[in-house]
């Protein structure tokens, strides 16, 4: 039943990328509107669905791994919501409603790495740890969303011509202060996250492996991360240079988690 | 009477093109007293504002006078590379655009009030000099009461979307929110003092103000209640404003690329808007490419303004409608100004008094030999032309006399022309 609810989700979030994709070409209130509550019905399913796991699973760390996808997909989701509800703008939905679409996509095909734990991962600081480290990611996401859009309003204001969806992005400073507060909140949580990871990695295996491929990936993001929190509160970094940062940034969080696939910690298996 | 009007505005030519056809205040009457001096024109005014560069001339004797060569030698220009962008109308249309022009309806952002007060000004400046008279004098003052008309019975001017609101709204697009942020005035000017304004209504925080002349500084941080910098400390001072509303009459730019830098460097790279309503542009377009750096100029503001553009445009045809009827009443009542239908009919009305006259008294005189047929012929041609003289040349005179309109009535009153008056019009209108 957890899949069933997924997909039903899956199909509401699809409503989202249709408004991305048709807001490439042209604004249109009646569908941002349509878009905005199918994410709400999309992520009361997706909860369900989740909830649902947990019960299944013998513990809730277990639930948590099995659907990271998914997880991480609703984390992105109620990050949206929040800077919804703060900013009252769905811009960052061009970017992130094709993005949580694919990753539930991938969650509801059932694509996961993840197979078996060993009884020994079952523990609290699991748990913590990738609610952390998701909620960083979340928030990564969303400043990258915000730099991106920052580079399309600021090319906007500068050739001239505010029509379609560019014509509706919120003000300038307000994309940079949803990215900018999203990079300071998700850099914690990102920073957290990594600690919780090690102390489960020495709990486990009783060293923190830092050859392993996952582990380099997440210390390079969490250095392009601290760079990009320096650079902003330092020298006030915005624009084209901050947004290849958030970009390198973003690609090192991709391929970290795409080592899921390669890392022998993260299949969680008993060897 | 000949109107001509030679020109380039906001629609025609670039800014590029107007920065170099502008004619600053300074000099203005100068280049009036250049304007009527050219050969074949009796009367001229020129209007130099930042959308447009326009030559209205009454040329002399009723021939098209060489507004172009006027424009060769003034600015040393080359007209071909100005060919395309230069408009000209006569008569009529000259009339007509004059009209529409003072009605704000060639504006930039259609009913926008400033346009008024720079033709008034135009025209006191053309006047001082003496290059507006009697003929240009009754049509640009006709032309201010068509604006006042426009005004009071369309909409078009009100809830004006001025240059001064886009730029509050670009400032919008920018920094969201408004509320503690700082205006930078550089130069002064009608627009740009009323963008402050707008801009000080919408939340921004204070406002620091630089003139060439400090005097004019202080005085306008006093009304905005704001603070006076001295224009050497501009680009020390500059970087502490958000918004910068740049007017001065500079002849180069005074904000460069490097500038700019100097700014995003002590602004830690927030970003700055730069709105520049100076023409020659104070801004150099270069600074546009920096990152965090936002140059409006006035060419920028008119395309944003279209957008609003078509929520007047009904106004804007009621306010048309008026103009061509007015453009009618002047053409009519300049036909009853001009001198030469009622000379004519003066003329017509003597002739026919001369040969009834002639009719009535040939029986009495019986047969006359071909040479006593002349002399009479002579003798009452000579009486007529001799009584004609006097009020001919008075009424040629009347006519470069603004109260020609007293002198032509009494004519036609004294010699009892009015019907003749009618058909010299209508043959007039047929022209």
């Amino acid at each position: 039943m957890a899949l069933l609810w997924l997909r039903v989700a899956l199909c509401l979030y699809g409503v989202g990328l249709l408004y991305a994709l048709v807001a490439l070409t042209r604004t249109s209130d009646l569908l941002s509107r349509i878009a905005l509550h199918a994410a709400y019905l999309g992520m009361v399913f997706h909860l369900v669905s989740l909830t649902e796991g947990v019960l299944l699973a013998d513990h809730i760390s277990q639930a948590m791994a099995h659907n990271s996808e998914s997880l991480l997909a609703f984390f992105v989701m109620a990050v949206f919501m929040i800077t919804y509800l703060v900013y009252k703008t769905t811009s960052p939905g061009i970017i992130v409603f094709p993005f949580v679409f694919l990753l539930t996509f991938l969650a509801a095909t059932r694509q996961q790495p993840f197979v078996l734990m060993s009884p020994g991962m079952r523990t609290s600081w699991l748990v913590v740890h990738i609610a952390l480290i998701f909620t960083g990611y979340a928030a990564l996401i969303l400043s990258f969303c915000a730099s991106l859009l920052y580079l399309i309003q600021q090319h906007s204001l500068k050739s001239k011509r505010a029509n379609g969806i560019l014509g509706r992005l919120p003000a300038l400073e307000e994309i940079d202060q949803i990215g900018y507060r999203s990079l300071l909140l998700g850099f914690p949580f990102m920073t957290l996250g990594l600690v919780a990871g090690s102390v489960v990695a020495e709990n486990v295996y009783g060293r923190v492996d830092f050859q392993d491929p996952k582990i380099l990936l997440s210390l390079l993001m969490w250095a392009v991360y601290l760079l990009m929190v320096y650079t902003r509160w330092i020298a006030g970094w915005r624009g084209r240079r901050a947004a290849v940062l958030a970009s390198v940034a973003f690609a090192a969080a991709v391929v970290a988690w795409a080592a899921n696939y390669f890392s022998s910690i993260h299949r969680f298996v008993a060897s | 009477m000949k109107f001509q009007l030679i020109g380039v505005n906001h629609k025609t030519a670039p800014v590029e093109v107007r920065e170099r056809l502008a004619i600053p205040e300074s000099r203005l009457a100068e280049a009036c007293r250049r304007l009527v001096a050219h050969p074949g024109i009796a009367e001229g005014m020129i209007l130099s504002t930042c959308n447009r560069v326009e030559l209205l001339c009454n040329t002399r004797n009723g021939v098209a006078a060489d507004l172009r060569g006027f424009l060769r030698s003034y600015f040393r220009l080359d007209c071909d590379e100005l060919e395309g962008h230069l408009y000209e109308y006569r008569e009529q249309e000259a009339v007509r655009h004059l009209f529409r022009v003072a009605a704000s309806l060639d504006s930039m952002v259609v009913g926008e009030p400033q346009i008024l007060g720079q033709v008034k000004e135009a025209y006191a400046t053309a006047r001082a000099v003496g290059a507006v008279q009697a003929q240009l004098d009754q049509l640009v003052t006709r032309a201010f009461a068509v604006a006042k008309r426009v005004r009071s019975e369309t909409a078009v001017g009100s809830s004006s979307v001025s240059v001064a609101s886009v730029a509050v709204e670009l400032a919008k697009k920018i920094f969201g929110n408004l509320h503690g942020k700082h205006v930078f005035l550089v130069g002064a000017g009608k627009m740009s003092e009323l963008a402050a304004r707008h801009l000080l209504a919408h939340g921004c925080e204070s406002i620091f103000v630089a003139n060439r002349t400090y005097e004019r500084a202080v005085s306008l941080a006093y009304k905005f209640k704001g603070q006076a910098i001295h224009f050497e400390d501009l680009h020390n001072t500059c970087d502490r404003a958000d918004i910068v509303i740049t007017s001065t009459g500079a002849p180069h730019a005074i904000f460069r690329k490097e500038h700019g830098e100097l700014f995003l460097a002590r602004r830690r790279n927030r970003p700055m808007f730069f709105i520049d309503i100076a023409v020659p542009r104070d801004v150099d377009p270069a600074m546009n490419k920096l990152d965090g750096i936002f140059v409006y100029d006035i060419d920028d503001l008119q395309q944003a303004v279209a957008s609003h553009a078509a929520d007047r445009k009904k106004e804007a045809e009621r306010a048309e409608a008026i103009v061509t009827a007015e453009v009618e009443r002047f053409q009519a009542r300049l036909q009853t100004l001009d001198v030469v239908p009622t000379i004519v009919s003066l003329q017509d009305h003597l002739e026919t008094i001369r040969q009834a006259e002639i009719d009535r008294v040939r029986g009495r005189l019986g047969q006359l030999t071909p040479d006593q047929e002349m002399a009479v012929e002579s003798l009452t041609r000579g009486i007529v032309n001799k009584i004609m003289h006097t009020p001919i040349s008075t009424l040629k005179s009347a006519a470069r006399d603004p109260e020609s309109t007293t002198v032509i009535d009494l004519v036609r009153r004294l010699f009892n022309l009015q019907e003749k008056r009618a058909k010299s019009g209508s043959s007039g209108d047929g022209k």
